[in-house]
């Protein structure tokens, strides 16, 4: 990333490399990445629930399904630090083991979206004429369709059939990473192609080109490289949103069933009890407003890190 | 200037070929889908099967793909949008009469919207980096990150049961007349579009924040600095005009997660729009509703996108000369 553009006259930055220890990208990355605070606080809290869904259901040994009708919707205790709910099942354990399958989902569908907003991207600032005219429109015309009727209408069409095929667990997971994922590569692909129509004209590739680089050479060497730091950045904010928009669809019922407590679901099944048992709301909805906030900031900071031209 | 016709006519042109494209996607996923959308007649023991044969074939289920493609086209143009099994209405009527309420629900918290927006964003370019600025930017972070159903779910748990201000239970059936028959329709569209309005607000203040920010610094912004105007006179007339024009882009991209957003909050609330007829529609298996609302949201989107554009050519006059 830095280098991909001359340094203009106006942008003289002292050459560290020339003094003392060379620094690599990682390095300077980081670097510029810990200026911005409130990023660095997102990337600390974003671990912290990470490692607590990832290790919390080994530490905190209690099952998910363990209905106690003695301790229905009981209010925070060392018992139950998050409390129970209408079934006396022990929310904590529920949202760790919940927590792992959002991330997931959200790390999934983000996946998916920049794979394909690459590929699509790539072809079309490679490309001149109607491919990348063509692209272009289904680029727009996905931009343009109304994102949550149409998920909701893709889950109601095939929800049944695919939970025949492969399971209900899974058909349900595959099926909402892929529509969420199939919706999101939009963006990715629109700053993929401007950057691949900026860098092809660029001095390296034509020296490149000139050396008698083939195209895929070119594109996987050079180009690409040079246009992942938009890519990351994008790619970060996308978890965010597909996170969002599971607990969307499972707050309206039609994510994921009830055997998979999902932050989502658990605040659709706590939306009900609001008046007698606060908390039960509470304890999701904090944690997916955490996550996604960490998740923004850590993206506003990968921003300014991977900026060449932004002087840290 | 020759702005309206020509330029509304060619954006017009340029809308056709987005429609047609989303009803292309509309009909393949539901080309794609398992089933059929008799399945709910056929497995329906009170239909005999010589009935349901008779539809499919009245209904045209075995033409080839592209003529069922047409008169399904043709039938969505011209408002026929079937009969709603659940409801045992046909489905614009039904549409019709939620719509208003949801039209109302989205344009007042647009509204909303704009007027936290447009100053908060404006003055915070006029003084980027200052306390304000921060205060404002964090604020937005916050507010963008904020799921719509989780300030639903706290502004009930704050304002309905806490405090018992606002209802919690969007009605149609009103039983008042007079001022209070308003103020109870008041009372009860506050949480709803404070919940959408806050959310539009955050990420539009930082659209407008940084295109106005963009703006400020340039040189005609200084000459009129330096020809003595007032400072309110440069940031009305001259600031804020310009910098409207990306934000409009950036607006009319942002539209279908605004729909996503009225579907949720329609169903938090209770408001009995369309968003809250489609998801009671899909838990009741209603397909040709849950096509309609789709077709509907879709409109409306190009809809709006077209009145960005337009908006867009009155902006910047040289976009609609081009």
């Amino acid at each position: 990333m830095a280098g991909s553009t001359l340094a203009s006259a106006s942008v003289s930055v002292p050459l560290r490399a020339s003094r003392g220890r060379p620094v690599s990208l990682a390095q300077d990355i980081w670097r510029r990445f810990k200026r911005h605070h409130l990023a660095l606080l997102g990337a600390l809290i974003l671990l912290a629930i990470v490692l607590g869904v990832a290790l919390g259901p080994w530490l905190w040994n209690v099952p998910i399904n363990a209905i106690d009708f003695n301790a229905r919707l009981a209010p925070p205790s060392w018992r139950h630090p998050f409390g129970t709910d209408d079934l006396g099942q022990d929310l904590l354990a529920r949202m760790l083991y919940g927590g792992r399958i959002s991330i997931a989902v959200g790390l999934a569908a983000m996946l998916i979206a920049v794979v394909v907003g690459t590929i699509v991207g790539a072809i079309a600032g490679m490309s001149r004429g109607t491919v990348d005219t063509a692209l272009m429109w289904l680029t727009d015309l996905f931009l343009s369709l109304p994102q949550l009727p149409l998920l909701l209408l893709i889950i109601y069409l095939f929800r049944d059939s695919l939970k025949k095929v492969v399971g209900p667990e899974v058909g349900v997971f595959v099926l909402i990473v892929a529509v969420i994922g199939g919706f999101r590569w939009m963006s990715v692909a629109r700053l993929v192609r401007a950057q691949f129509l900026s860098l092809r004209e660029k001095e390296f590739v034509e020296a490149a080109r000139a050396l008698g680089a083939s195209r895929l050479r070119q594109v996987a060497r050079h180009i690409l490289p040079n246009a992942m730091g938009p890519v990351i950045v994008a790619g970060t904010i996308d978890v965010a949103n597909a996170i969002i928009a599971e607990s969307t669809l499972s707050f309206l019922g039609l994510g994921f069933p009830p055997d998979i407590p999902t932050w989502g679901r658990v605040l659709y099944d706590a939306k009900d009890y609001l008046d007698i048992a606060p908390y039960w709301a509470l304890f999701p909805g904090t944690l997916i407003f955490l996550t996604v906030l960490s998740i923004n900031y850590v993206g506003d900071g990968l921003r300014d890190a991977l900026d060449p031209r932004r002087i840290l | 200037m020759s702005f309206p016709g020509t330029y509304v006519l060619r954006r017009l042109l340029i809308a056709l070929p987005s429609l047609l494209g989303i009803s292309i996607v509309l009909f393949t996923v539901l080309a794609l889908a398992p089933g059929d959308p008799f399945g709910e007649l056929v497995s329906n023991p009170n239909v005999p099967p010589e009935v349901a044969a008779a539809l499919r074939h009245k209904f045209g289920m075995d033409d080839p793909v592209l003529v069922r493609y047409l008169r399904w086209l043709v039938a969505m143009l011209q408002g026929d949008w079937g009969f709603s099994f659940a409801s045992r209405i046909d489905v614009d009527t039904l549409i019709m009469q939620r719509l208003p309420t949801t039209i109302l629900v989205i344009g007042s918290s647009q509204l909303l919207a704009i007027l936290i927006a447009l100053p908060v964003g404006v003055y915070a370019a006029t003084r980027p980096y200052s306390l304000f600025d921060q205060v404002a930017s964090t604020l937005t972070f916050i507010g963008f990150s904020l799921p719509t159903f989780f300030t639903g779910l706290l502004l009930i748990l704050v304002f309905s049961i806490r405090l018992d201000w606002l209802p919690f239970v969007y009605r149609s059936d009103i039983a008042a007349s007079g001022w209070h028959f308003y103020w109870e329709h008041f009372r009860q569209a506050i949480m709803p579009v404070t919940v959408l309005g806050l959310f539009q607000a955050a990420s539009w203040t930082r659209y407008v924040r940084s295109a106005a920010l963009d703006v400020i610094r340039l040189d005609y912004v200084t000459t009129a600095r330096s020809k003595g105007l007032k400072e309110r006179a440069v940031i009305v007339k001259h600031v804020v005009r310009n910098a409207m024009i990306p934000v409009v882009t950036l607006v009319a991209l942002q539209l279908p997660a605004i729909f996503g957003g009225a579907i949720v909050t329609e169903q938090i609330f209770r408001v009995p729009g369309i968003g809250s007829l489609l998801i009671s529609a899909i838990l009741a298996n209603d397909t040709p509703v849950i096509m309609a609302v789709t077709f509907v949201f879709s409109c409306l989107v190009i809809l709006f996108n077209l009145a960005a554009d337009i908006l867009y050519g009155w902006l910047d006059p040289r976009i609609s000369l081009r």
